[in-house]
């Protein structure tokens, strides 16, 4: 698996400039950053995946070991993205969501399986017709990194990926999410405001405040 | 040409094309008409610029009677419909009563204006349903009275018959930009400052309200003073307004009266100008008279009373509308009905056995158009929205306009021009023409009736379908479209209703070829068939109203086990 490099990354909205950053995140590594709304720790995220809102402006490069993909589209870039909510495709079924995003490689049968063997592995093979409106908040956040997995990411970036579940299951899912990221040893960007998070991540940690960096 | 240039392209595209289909037929229609008003149409051998179409209208009979007539109705109906649903709304938002009626607003606004003032007129009539309601017992009327209506001279029933159609629209837009303009936040601080609701809502909600109204308005008011077909069925005859004389000249065997009627277009054009002019002045007026209202602190100004005349109000409203529409029914199957009884004595359903055969080729053609013109506007609609996710960035203010366009540009200006100029380049009139005509009309419904449900759509849902790999298409046709169906479909209906209940593009484009349910109602109107007339009412009524039940009914089913996608779920 290749690193993500932030070579040099400076996101500014109008004149002002929002934050600054320069790392590479190695192959299985999280990494944190945490900080007060409105420091563009979201805008870091959207313009790495590539959905940079008109409004603000990016300068510096993302790369993939030496390849680099700010100037790609954003479906070519193989950066995975989780959100606060799963956002399941409430017209699908859990199967249909994860066939969505898998990537077409083998016969349909062979796709199926795998999808299979995925739901197998986090313990929802009988839930794979399941209308995802009807799946537990926990269910729900498997689902949706299964989905974002089976995509096959180069990278994946999670934006306060947990911050909508119980308390009790945060702490579950979390060791779960970042149990899989290691495996699958990819480079991981966390953007969230919850220490806990941080700590459990158990990489470096990147405090922005006010477009300052204050810690690392 | 890869998929996603394909996509760019495309996308780019339909926005222009929205652009010019909204644009070109009224640019070119107004051009149609102004040529011939001053003397020039080669094919009728007017080879040189002159007055003489002008001073030939002036002289016109009665016609300063038709312009006041245009104009007083049009205005007239226009501010008791804005006052109902201010009233209304001011007094009744978020109760129980306002959600009631809130839920009879799309199948009242499917109703065709041909149908409600056809059913207006039924029961309002002086041998109509209320007349016999009422006599002999309270009335001691043995024969139908003698008061005039519809069609009494001073336009009192065709104010009537705009009003009813014009406050269920009203209210629908005001749903919209309710919620545009944070009514709920701007309520519940006045309330929580002491203001009864009425007043709350007048100082606190109007001021941020009447702005996203006022384009809808602007529309009402171009609708109501250049109707044709609501006031060729409620509207006086002698004389009979501006719009409906101008027809009646268009249609006149004697070619060289076009002239005239060219120049009567663009006299259409200048009134209802002028309305939108008086109705601005009005504005600025009230806007000054009640800056100092704002801030006098008063937290009433009979609210009691307002409120109980808007209650009274729109239940006349409503009723009057619902009412008319039952007794079509009954006419529909009426044998003997003598008056004064209030139910036909022998009921029969002879009326529809002998329509059916009729009714197939009006039923055909009117399906024919506004199934292909709804579908052409739904794809120009989904292509100008898509665009506008694509460059993420609101409508220009001039697109919104052009997207009124139609609406405020009399149909009868511009349609009749355009006859000229489709009879100068030869090309023949029918279905097509018709079709295309109609697609003026449908765009911008459809485009009003999505446009928010669109823009409202979380743009997570295509970042997260992206982030997994897939193209813009597959984004658009995977997942944008499934989420949207329920409001895509709705939009489809609106415009289908808006299709069906055309009269003038029918008979102006296509040359009287084209014979729908709605031109065969109001020309059944006019005579005395009441029976066969409340037939083809009742189909120009159940067309869109069975496009409104499967547009709820589709995506229920489509999506029966997708919770998240039926209606109520978050």
């Amino acid at each position: 698996m290749a690193s993500l490099i932030l070579d040099d990354l400076v996101i500014e909205q109008g004149q002002q400039r929002l934050l600054s950053l320069d790392t590479t995140i190695a192959p299985g590594e999280v990494l944190t950053i945490m900080g007060p709304s409105g420091v563009g720790k979201s805008t870091l995220l959207a313009f790495i995946a590539g959905f940079l809102s008109p409004a603000f402006r990016a300068r510096g490069r993302v790369k993939l070991d030496e390849k680099r993909i700010d100037m790609l589209p954003a479906e070519q870039r193989h950066v995975g993205l989780l959100f606060q909510d799963p956002l399941l495709f409430p017209h699908l079924d859990v199967e249909g969501n994860l066939a969505f995003g898998m990537v077409r490689e083998g016969s349909r049968q062979q796709r199926c399986a795998r999808i299979h063997e995925a739901l197998r592995s986090v313990g929802l093979e009988t839930f794979a017709k399941r209308d995802p409106a009807t799946l537990s908040g926990g269910q729900k956040a498997r689902v949706a990194l299964l989905r974002v997995l089976l995509s096959q990411p180069r990278a994946i970036l999670l934006d306060e990926p947990f911050s909508k579940l119980d308390a009790g299951l945060r702490d579950e899912i979390r060791h779960w999410v970042f149990e899989r990221v290691r495996h699958y040893r990819l480079p991981t960007l966390m953007v969230t405001h919850d220490e806990a998070d941080a700590r459990a991540a158990g990489g470096r940690i990147i405090t922005f405040d006010d477009g300052c960096r204050v810690t690392s | 040409m890869s998929s996603a240039v394909a996509y760019r392209l495309v996308v780019g595209t339909l926005p222009w094309l929205t652009i010019a289909l909204l644009s070109m037929p009224v640019a070119s229609g107004v051009l149609g008409a102004l040529m011939p008003a001053f003397g020039w149409l080669p094919t009728l051998g007017g080879d040189h610029l002159s007055l003489s179409p002008w001073r030939q209208l002036v002289q016109v009979p009665g016609l300063v009677d038709m312009a006041r007539l245009s104009l007083v109705t049009g205005l007239a109906s226009a501010a008791l419909a804005l006052a109902l649903v201010v009233l209304f709304l001011g007094s009744f938002l978020y109760t129980p009563l306002y959600r009631r009626i809130q839920r009879w607003l799309s199948p009242l606004l499917a109703v065709p204006h041909a149908a409600a003032a056809i059913g207006l007129a039924f029961l309002l009539a002086p041998s109509g349903w209320a007349a016999r309601g009422l006599s002999p017992w309270l009335t001691g009327w043995a024969y139908p009275p003698g008061y005039a209506f519809p069609g009494d001279a001073w336009g009192l029933s065709l104010i009537l018959g705009l009003v009813v159609k014009e406050v269920p629209f009203l209210l629908l837009m005001s749903l919209a930009a309710l919620v545009q303009c944070q009514a709920g936040e701007r309520l519940a601080v006045a309330r929580s400052l002491g203001y009864r609701p009425l007043t709350a809502f007048l100082k606190g909600v109007m001021p941020g309200l009447y702005p996203l109204l006022r384009l809808p308005l602007y529309a009402v008011i171009a609708f109501a003073t250049s109707t044709v077909d609501v006031a060729m069925i409620l509207g006086p005859t002698t004389p009979s307004t501006l719009a409906v004389s101008v027809v009646g000249w268009l249609n006149d065997p004697v070619l060289s009266t076009r002239f005239m009627a060219s120049a009567g277009a663009i006299l259409q054009l200048l009134l209802t100008l002028t309305a939108l002019l008086i109705w601005w002045s009005l504005e600025r007026l009230v806007a000054c008279a009640s800056r100092g209202w704002y801030r006098d602190g008063r937290r009433q100004c009979g609210d009691r009373w307002l409120g109980g005349v808007a209650w009274l109000a729109m239940r006349t409203v409503l009723g009057l509308m619902m009412a008319g529409l039952a007794g079509l029914v009954l006419w529909s199957v009426a044998g003997y009905w003598p008056f004064p009884h209030f139910l036909p004595r022998s009921p029969t359903v002879h009326n529809w056995l002998n329509a059916a055969d009729e009714l197939i080729v009006p039923v055909w053609q009117t399906l024919s158009v506004a199934l292909i013109a709804t579908l052409v506007s739904v794809v120009l609609v989904l292509g100008s929205l898509e665009a506008e996710t694509l460059r993420s960035r609101p409508l220009q203010p001039w697109v919104q306009v052009i997207l009124y366009l139609p609406l405020l540009v009399p149909p009868v200006a511009f349609l009749f021009g355009l006859v000229m100029m489709q009879a100068q380049a030869g090309i023949r009139p029918g279905l097509g023409t018709v079709i295309v005509g109609h697609a003026v009309f449908v765009l911008p419904y459809v485009f009003l009736s999505l446009a928010e449900s669109y823009r409202r759509l979380d743009p997570r849902w295509s970042q997260q379908a992206r982030s997994l790999g897939a193209g813009p298409w597959r984004v658009f046709l995977g997942v944008r479209l499934p989420l949207l169906l329920a409001p895509i479909v709705t939009a489809a209906a609106v415009g289908f209703a808006v299709s069906i209940g055309q009269y003038l593009p029918t008979v102006l484009l296509g040359a009287g070829r084209v014979v729908t349910v709605t031109t065969e109602a109001v020309s059944l109107a006019s005579g005395g068939d009441r029976r066969l007339t409340a037939i083809y009412a009742l189909v120009q009524l159940l067309l869109p109203a069975l496009g409104f039940l499967l547009a709820m009914r589709v995506p229920r089913y489509v999506f029966r086990r997708r919770r998240g996608l039926l209606p109520g779920a978050d």
